[in-house]
């Protein structure tokens, strides 16, 4: 009985590595502290009611960043291994096959459980304080959505410590991911993780386009929007049209890997080529739908900190929108040396150069909206600044990939492994840095202390280009992705060398953004006005931190940029819009449904893992009954009395 | 405001109806029907080559007008044509991904 207890952990748990020890220790003790100091201080309740049963989209979306942000480190943490690994040539720090784990898990959580939560965090905290609404469309749903990406990144994650991790690449290209490829449960966990988040990112999409189409504050027309709403949207309608296709790839993926299936396998009919393709035409998009946000939050930040309108309103959303449909077809770019002929390479290399046509114009308004301007530097500013210079650098070595010829020497090279960490870093990670820093007051009613915050933008950005930079060169002489070591001869140290430095030097931005936010909470610099940043938008209007109902009366927009125009009129002498009479406000109760839920989900997922049949089938049993339960539960709303809203309204006001 | 926050969906803020029982059970009958047909054509081997598939695509594409009409409700727009908006995105995007693929993997000497 003992020994096949032994046999069983063994296979169970990854075994054999100190550095997993290690993380194992760190787990235990981590969830002991969690679960001692909600007990010690009597919180269980509180977390429950506060917030895991939450449909309040501002907590929703602090969630979000909170989770992203753990992620960020996760995957940041996974980075620096491996540059440690290459920092000198034949290093004995991580055998070849934990490697490989290490890279896969990387790009997975940097991309999905890291830039798409930070992304929809800020979608939720900033979208409906922006058009003017009490929540999102659909409350449920986004609570749902949440619980679902964090079960799903949960179940990806556990694959550290239980079972072993997938080891084919982030998009872990078959045959390498079927069973003759990875026989192991790492792949598995890879499919169930992303399936899971996947349905809940989909369900996000949806919820934000009926948001923005649906619920904008009376007078709001289509071109009153504010940008960064306008790039919620497009983002939204890309996420729509690609995460369908991501779904079903992975299906079918599975399939032939539980059932035996033949979609993608080199016998039996299968092709793998299908699966490349099939894979990037989801995969194109998504860092579409990752870049488009950043760009409406450099648009909102640029605008604000320049006090000046944004240059060209009208190109700018065109340019949005023409991005998020062209996204659609210039998939084919990620695999040029598959090589499908000329005519094929030559109609893709057209599509991915034309779409850097709209991308430029938006650096061309950015540019003109600071032209004149008078500018402060702020955090949030100087993130947008130092993305200018990044992305058009990365935005070039693009548009050189983007030549299918070239392309077959650059192809899997560490020229495009720089490359994407610049337009990716450089556009996706420095937009949300600062859209974090920007409405950082507006969800938790404190400003982050400048001094720090300057700092970790300053070492953030010499550590990008010392990482980066050197990576094109080394790529150039030769050095391919996804090597676990290289020898002296090579010639690489050098360069290898010091983008390691760089690595680190990011790694210490980071830890100086933690004690940024460390040090902001315990020197608390109250944010009383609730407009901090002398904003342009209607999430400026209202008390920092906004109040559980947003706005205590609906407000009538009718001009763009209506804050700033009213703080204008004002100025002006004018009388300030009159207030409409407060009237009892219509809310979503909390639910325990989205949790129950997705936990259920998170059953059928390791059940299916494991081809453990009696975990999945309740779990699935649990998705139905939950179901039904939310089907028939017609107590979802209420009303917040009038007396209360002035209650509220005045304690915020007092604190002014 | 009604709309707002409300989680089961206020039908005044929506245009037009869902649709009715007998719409739906109309519709679910019709999509049963149009999966069970290809399906007996493939599985007893009724029609073979070009014939069985001019009979699959056909059911599917019946199946894609059922689902249209009879859950999605294109008949029911009123104001905005988003509707119909849509579906010329859906269409764009499904052709690409068949087409593109199509033409990508006939180019592909691979295979």
């Amino acid at each position: 009985m003992l020994d096949k207890i032994k046999e069983f952990a063994s296979w169970f748990f990854v075994t054999g590595d100190p550095l997993i020890y290690g993380a194992d220790i760190a787990i235990a003790l981590t969830t002991a502290a969690i679960i001692f100091v909600l007990t010690y201080f009597k919180k269980w309740k509180w977390l429950w009611r506060e917030w895991l049963t939450t449909v309040d989209h501002k907590r929703v979306g602090i969630m979000y960043i909170i989770a992203s942000l753990l992620m960020l480190f996760r995957g940041g943490v996974d980075a620096l291994l491996m540059r440690t690994q290459l920092a000198f040539p034949d290093m004995q720090f991580l055998s070849p096959e934990h490697y490989n784990q290490v890279f896969t898990t990387h790009g997975v959580i940097m991309i999905l459980f890291m830039a798409m939560p930070l992304m929809f965090g800020l979608f939720n905290i900033a979208v409906p304080l922006q058009i003017g609404a009490r929540d999102v469309a659909f409350p449920f749903l986004n609570s749902l959505s949440f619980w679902l990406f964090f079960m799903g990144a949960m179940l990806f994650n556990m694959s550290f410590v239980i079972g072993g991790s997938a080891d084919a690449g982030w998009l872990s290209y078959p045959p390498l991911s079927e069973m003759t490829g990875s026989p192991g449960v790492g792949q598995d966990f890879y499919i169930w993780g992303i399936q899971i988040s996947g349905i809940g990112s989909l369900m996000t999409g949806i919820n934000f386009i009926v948001t923005i189409v649906k619920m904008r504050a009376p007078g709001m027309t289509w071109s009153k929007i504010p940008m960064f709403t306008w790039s919620v949207l497009s983002s939204c309608i890309t996420i729509i049209i690609a995460f369908p296709v991501l779904t079903v790839t992975l299906a079918l993926l599975f399939l032939d890997r539980y059932l035996g299936a033949h979609f993608f396998t080199m016998d039996g009919g299968g092709n793998a080529m299908m699966y490349v393709n099939l894979i990037w035409m989801w995969g194109h998009p998504e860092v579409y739908i990752v870049v488009l946000p950043a760009f409406g939050i450099y648009s909102e930040i640029v605008s604000t900190f320049s006090k000046k309108r944004l240059f060209g309103y009208g190109s700018m959303v065109f340019a949005m929108m023409s991005i998020s449909l062209m996204s659609y077809f210039t998939w084919l770019h990620h695999f040029f040396t598959m090589g499908s002929g000329a005519n094929v390479n030559t109609f893709f290399a057209i599509t991915t150069m034309i779409i850097a046509i709209p991308t430029g114009v938006k650096i061309f308004n950015w540019l003109f909206t600071m032209y004149r301007g008078r500018l402060t530097f702020s955090t949030p500013m100087l993130w947008s600044i130092a993305f200018i210079p990044c992305f058009v650098v990365g935005g070039m070595t693009g548009v050189m990939l983007s030549v299918a010829p070239a392309d077959f020497q650059f192809h899997n090279s560490y020229f495009l492994i720089a490359h994407f960490h610049q337009v990716l870093i450089g556009g996706v990670a420095f937009g949300y840095f600062a859209g974090l820093y920007y409405w950082w007051p507006k969800m938790f009613g404190f400003k982050l202390n400048e001094t720090l915050g300057k700092w970790a933008f300053w070492i953030w950005n010499i550590g990008f280009y010392v990482c980066f930079m050197p990576q094109y060169f080394v790529g150039l002489d030769g050095m391919t992705r996804r090597v676990s070591t290289y020898s002296w001869d090579t010639g690489w140290w050098g360069l290898n060398f010091t983008s390691t430095i760089g690595g680190f030097l990011m790694g210490i931005g980071f830890l100086f953004q933690v004690w940024q936010i460390a040090h902001s909470i315990k020197f608390m610099e109250k944010d009383t006005t609730g407009d901090p940043w002398n904003g342009r938008t209607l999430e400026w209007s209202i008390p920092s931190p906004a109040p559980l109902y947003n706005f205590a009366t609906t407000p009538q927009v009718t001009e763009r940029d209506d804050w700033w125009e009213e703080k204008e009129r004002i100025a002006a002498g004018k009388a300030p819009k009159p207030q409409p009479v407060l009237e009892p406000i219509h809310m979503p109760k909390n639910s325990a449904i989205p949790f129950i839920q997705s936990v259920c989900w998170f059953a059928v997922g390791f059940g299916l893992v494991f081809h453990w049949l009696w975990i999945a089938i309740p779990g699935l049993l649990g998705v139905g009954i939950t179901m039904l339960a939310h089907s028939f539960n017609y107590d979802t709303d209420y009303y917040i009395p009038v007396d209360e809203i002035i209650r509220t309204e005045e304690a915020a006001r007092r604190s002014v | 405001m009604a709309q707002h926050g409300s989680t089961h969906g206020s039908h005044s803020g929506h245009g037009g109806g869902h649709g009715s029982l007998k719409e739906y059970v109309i519709g679910f009958a019709l999509s049963i029907i149009l999966t069970i047909i290809p399906l007996l054509v493939v599985m007893n081997g009724w029609l073979h080559g070009t014939a069985a598939i001019i009979v699959l695509l056909g059911t599917a594409a019946l199946q894609f007008a059922v689902q249209l009409l009879f859950f999605m409700h294109l008949r029911e727009e009123k104001g905005p044509r988003y509707n119909l908006m849509t579906l010329i995105l859906g269409l764009i995007v499904v052709i690409t991904v068949v087409i593109g693929s199509l033409w990508i993997m006939a180019n592909n000497p691979m295979y």
